[in-house]
């Protein structure tokens, strides 16, 4: 077994949270704008959650991906940092990923309300995971704004999921999203013990 | 113990042409590590000197592990895939010269007075 033992004094607790939404929506400036350095990236192998068009074969149907992560820091305290974890947008997939949904206190799903549909899988995903998010309208300069009930319903979010306004570039605006999430992590209850979690996704027409 | 100030420069990186060592020759084709890691997971120097030899990647993990930080901030100053990173630091876990730890003892995402920590913390951002 590894040495974890008696090792909590010397780090921090990471906390993660994830940045979703659809190609180009403004995952990675979201994480430039609230970090606390510029975002970093790596790429990870992940194994896909078994979710697929044609996929009732379960386990056998998994597959293992090399996918790009963007990443950003917060700290907040001595003892504690924030991750943010988002990908440069190759994929509109990316989040089925169990490793990164793995410990992550809650998501935040980004809309571009031009491209709505962009953001259907991830809404999905998260709702069959029961990870609890919000959704964020990334308000582009000249783009025709939707009301938020307008939104709400074309995505049929559940009224329990937030549903906040911002502006990706600011980390004022940004951050206040990242705050909205943890007030509705704190308001709601936690997401049931789930050890075989069932996935759903492709439920929305 | 060394900081991880200058070890940028020693990554064997060139601005154009990108890392001048392809990622799977630093870990030797190894994909798995020999010690579990997370992204997320906490590495740092012991300060102890290595027990065996090290590659110049290993020297370069070492230097970034002089404080605390995780393995996804090590792969992406390495620019190296995690896979690649968390090998080459579980070799540096072997010969005892860094210590791991996992992403936060707190496995419970909804204990309340951490979420109030981290609200607390975001709101003196704004």
């Amino acid at each position: 077994m590894p040495d974890y033992s008696n090792d909590s004094d010397w780090t921090p607790n990471a906390f993660k949270v994830l940045i979703a939404g659809g190609f180009g929506v403004g995952k990675t400036t979201f994480i430039a704008a609230t970090s606390e350095i510029p975002p970093l990236s790596t790429e990870e192998l992940l194994t896909e959650a078994g979710v697929g068009t044609d996929d009732l074969t379960g386990v056998e149907g998994k597959t293992t991906t090399t996918v790009a992560l963007d990443f950003g820091r917060i700290t907040i305290d001595s003892e504690n940092m924030l991750y943010l974890f988002g990908t440069p947008g190759q994929d509109r997939f990316w989040f089925m990923w169990d490793e990164l949904c793995h410990g992550a206190l809650g998501a935040v799903v980004l809309v571009d309300t031009r491209r709505l549909p962009d953001c259907f899988a991830a809404v999905d995903f998260f709702e069959s995971r029961h990870m609890r998010f919000l959704v964020a309208v990334n308000e582009f300069d000249g783009t025709h704004r939707y009301d938020p009930p307008e939104v709400r319903a074309a995505l049929s979010l559940r009224p329990e999921v937030p549903l906040v306004m911002c502006d990706a570039r600011h980390p004022r605006s940004a951050t206040a999203v990242l705050v909205a999430l943890l007030r509705h992590l704190m308001l709601t209850d936690p997401p049931p013990v789930s050890a075989n979690p069932s996935i759903e996704a492709g439920s929305r027409a | 113990m060394t900081t991880a100030g200058g070890a940028h420069q020693e990554t064997w990186l060139d601005d154009a042409a990108g890392r001048l060592v392809r990622p799977y020759t630093v870990s030797a084709g190894r994909t798995r590590p020999t010690h579990p890691m997370e992204l997320l997971s906490w590495v740092v120097a012991t300060g102890a000197p290595p027990r065996g030899r090290l590659e110049p990647d290993h020297d370069v993990a070492l230097r970034l592990c002089g404080v605390a930080t995780t393995v996804a901030e090590v792969a992406a100053r390495m620019r190296l895939p995690a896979a690649i990173a968390k090998v080459v630091l579980a070799d540096l876990v072997a010969v005892g010269a860094v210590r791991t730890r996992p992403p936060s003892p707190v496995a419970d995402p909804t204990d309340r007075p951490i979420l109030e920590k981290l609200l607390a913390g975001l709101q003196q951002r704004l």
